[in-house]
C-alpha cells in the first residue's frame, strides 16, 4: 500500500480513474505504471494505491521509505458510470480489487446499494474487506476455501439466484475473471462495466498502445477507459 | 538571451525542439502539461490516405531505457484530419507539420495534395520509415530508387515544406539521403525507430502481436546520433535529428552533430512536458558557453 500526500490540494478523482506513477529508482524501468487510486482523503490531500509487485517495476516502489517523493500525473481515464437501479453489484479479484473502494464509498453516497463480492486465490490475496463494511454487503469467495465460499467468483451461491434484482454489475481483475463476470451478467440481461488493464505507454492518449477493439473501432484504454460496459468491446459476448 | 530559432528551408522556427510524428497525438493531448505553442514545431501523427485501424494488441513492450512499437499508423485519414482534427489545432501558433505515409505513391501523393490548401500545415514529414505496416511504410525508405520515386511524386504536387523521414534500417543511410535530396527534398529527417523484437521466454511467445516492431527511447541515442553526423556531412539541407532524445544535453549533442532542429519522441510519454525543460535546457547551455545564437553551435562538433 502507498500512501501518498500531495504538496497541493487534490483535484477531484473519480472512482476507476487512475495514475501514471514514474519509478525513476529502478534502471530496467523505464515507462510509468499505471496504478488505480484506491483510497482518497480530500482533507489530509492525501491518497494510496494498492500495489502488487509483479515485477522491476513495482518491486522497486516496495523500497520506498516514508518521505520519499513520487512523480505521477493524475487523474486519468474516465470512470465507472452511475447505474440505472438503486442495486449493484461490484467484483474485484486480487489486486483488482483497487479501484472498488473508492467506487463503493460513491455509489453509497448516492444512495445506491452495493453488495461486494471479492475473490483472491487464498484468504491472503483478501484485501482489507472490513473498509467496504460500513457501504456494502460483503461477500467473499477464494479458490482454496480458506475464506468465505470456495470457487472463482462466478461459482459464488449469488449467481444461483437466475434474477439477483442488480441494474448493474462492475467488474476488475484478470481478464478471464471479468469476461466469465460479464457472460454472467450478459446472460441476466445486467449491463456490466470493467476497468480494463492494458499495457500503457503514455497515458494520455498520444501514443495509442493501449487500444482495446470495441464495437467502434479500437478505443485507447488510458483516455476513452479505462472503464467499458462490455457489451462495447468486441469478442466479448 | 540567446537567439533559439532556426529555419528549415522557409520555415523559420522559433527554437529548434519539435514534437515527433507518434507521439505527441495531435497536440491537444498534451496541453495540460505545457505550452504547445512554445515549441519550434509539432509533427502530427502519421496521417494516410484511408482511415487505418493499426495492428492489434499488444502493440508496446518496454525494453532496457526504451520501448518497441506495432502501432501501425493508426488513424482515420486525411479527410477526417482535414474535417475534424485540423479546427481542433489551427490556433496553435506554432508550425504545424503533418507526418505523410500510406501504402503505394499515389496514396502520398493524394494526402499531400489534399493538406496543401491548409494553410496552417505549413510542410509535411514524409515518412517512408514506418516498421510496422505490410505494405508501404519502410519499404520506400529502404531502396533508394523507392526513397526518391516518392518524395518526386510528392515534390511535384507539393510547394510547401517537404521533410522526408528516413528509416535507419538500411546498410547505407547516407545514399537515401542523398537520393532524397536529389529528388528535392527540403529538408530530412532522422531516425525513425530501429526494427527490433522482444520476447516472453516463460511463454514462449513474442510480446507485440506483429512480432517485431519499431524500438525508441534512450537505448537507440547513440545509433540516432552516428546516423545524423553522417547524414549531415553528406547533404546541403537541413538535417533534423531525433532518436531518444530525453534532455537538453541529448539535443544539443544533436545540433554539435549537425543537426538544424531535433524532434522529441518517446521521452515525452516519461514527462509530458520535458520538450518545455529542453528549450529551456539548450538556452541555458547557450548562455552558459557564451554563444549569441543556437545556429553558431550547429555542426560544430570538433573531431
Amino acid at each position: 500500500m502507498l500512501n501518498l500526500e500531495c504538496p497541493d490540494k487534490l483535484p477531484e478523482i473519480l472512482p476507476g480513474q487512475f495514475a501514471e506513477v514514474l519509478i525513476d529508482k529502478s534502471s530496467s524501468t523505464y515507462l510509468r505504471r499505471p496504478f488505480s487510486i484506491y483510497d482518497i482523503d480530500y482533507k489530509e490531500n492525501s491518497m494510496k494505491m494498492l500495489i502488487k509487485s509483479v515485477g522491476n517495476g513495482t518491486a522497486s516502489l516496495y523500497s520506498l521509505v516514508e518521505g520519499d517523493r513520487l512523480n505521477i500525473i493524475y487523474p486519468l481515464g474516465n470512470s465507472f458510470s452511475l447505474p440505472e437501479g438503486n442495486k449493484v453489484l461490484i467484483i474485484g479479484g486480487g489486486v483488482g480489487i483497487a479501484p472498488m473502494l473508492l467506487l463503493t464509498k460513491y455509489l453509497n453516497q448516492k444512495g445506491i446499494k452495493v453488495d461486494v463480492l471479492i475473490g483472491g486465490r487464498t484468504k491472503d490475496d483478501i484485501i482489507e474487506p472490513e473498509l467496504y463494511y460500513p457501504y456494502a454487503n460483503v461477500m467473499i469467495m477464494t479458490d482454496d476455501g480458506s475464506l468465505g465460499e470456495k470457487g472463482i467468483v462466478t461459482q459464488h451461491s449469488l449467481f444461483a439466484n437466475e434474477n439477483p434484482g442488480y441494474s448493474r454489475i462492475y467488474a476488475c481483475g484478470p481478464d478471464p475473471m471479468m469476461k466469465a463476470v460479464a457472460n454472467q451478467a450478459f446472460s441476466r440481461g445486467i449491463s456490466c462495466e470493467v476497468s480494463l488493464e492494458n499495457l500503457m505507454a503514455c497515458g494520455i492518449g498520444a501514443c495509442l498502445c493501449c487500444i482495446v477493439e470495441t464495437t467502434q473501432g479500437n478505443k485507447t484504454t488510458c483516455v476513452e477507459g479505462p472503464v467499458f460496459n462490455t457489451r462495447q468491446l468486441s469478442g466479448w459476448h | 538571451m540567446p537567439e533559439l530559432s532556426v529555419d528549415i528551408h522557409n520555415l523559420h522556427l522559433k527554437n529548434p525542439v519539435m514534437s515527433a510524428s507518434g507521439t505527441f497525438g495531435y497536440g491537444p493531448e498534451f496541453d495540460d502539461f505545457m505550452d504547445v505553442n512554445r515549441l519550434g514545431g509539432i509533427l502530427t501523427k502519421a496521417c494516410t490516405s484511408k482511415n487505418r485501424d493499426g495492428n492489434k494488441y499488444p502493440r508496446m513492450a518496454e525494453t532496457p531505457m526504451g520501448m518497441l512499437n506495432s502501432v501501425g499508423l493508426q488513424n482515420k485519414g486525411v479527410d477526417y484530419f482535414i474535417e475534424s482534427i485540423y479546427p481542433r489545432i489551427e490556433h496553435y501558433e506554432t508550425h504545424i507539420i503533418v507526418n505523410v505515409s500510406d501504402s503505394t505513391i499515389d496514396g502520398y501523393v493524394e494526402v499531400a495534395k489534399k493538406l496543401l490548401p491548409l494553410k496552417k500545415i505549413t510542410g509535411i514529414e514524409l515518412n517512408i520509415s514506418c516498421p510496422n505496416v505490410k505494405e508501404g511504410g519502410m519499404a520506400f525508405g529502404t531502396s533508394c530508387p523507392m526513397a526518391a520515386a516518392v518524395t518526386k511524386a510528392v515534390r511535384d504536387v507539393y510547394h510547401k515544406t517537404l521533410i522526408v523521414k528516413l528509416s535507419p534500417n538500411v546498410t547505407n543511410i547516407v545514399e537515401i539521403a542523398r537520393a532524397i535530396e536529389d529528388e528535392g527534398a527540403d529538408s530530412v529527417s532522422l531516425i525513425n525507430t530501429l526494427l527490433g523484437m522482444a520476447i516472453d521466454a516463460e511463454k514462449r511467445k513474442p510480446l507485440l502481436s506483429t512480432i517485431t516492431g519499431g524500438l525508441s527511447g534512450p537505448a537507440i541515442k547513440p545509433v540516432a546520433l552516428r546516423m545524423v553526423w553522417q547524414v549531415a556531412q553528406a547533404v546541403k539541407i537541413p538535417v533534423i535529428g531525433m532518436g531518444g532524445i530525453s534532455n537538453a544535453t541529448d539535443a544539443i549533442e544533436f545540433l554539435l552533430a549537425g543537426a538544424t532542429a531535433i524532434q522529441v519522441g518517446t521521452a515525452n510519454f516519461i514527462d509530458p512536458s520535458v520538450c518545455i525543460k529542453i528549450i529551456d535546457g539548450i538556452e541555458d547551455y547557450l548562455t552558459r558557453h557564451n554563444y549569441s545564437s543556437v545556429s553558431e553551435i550547429i555542426g560544430t562538433l570538433s573531431t
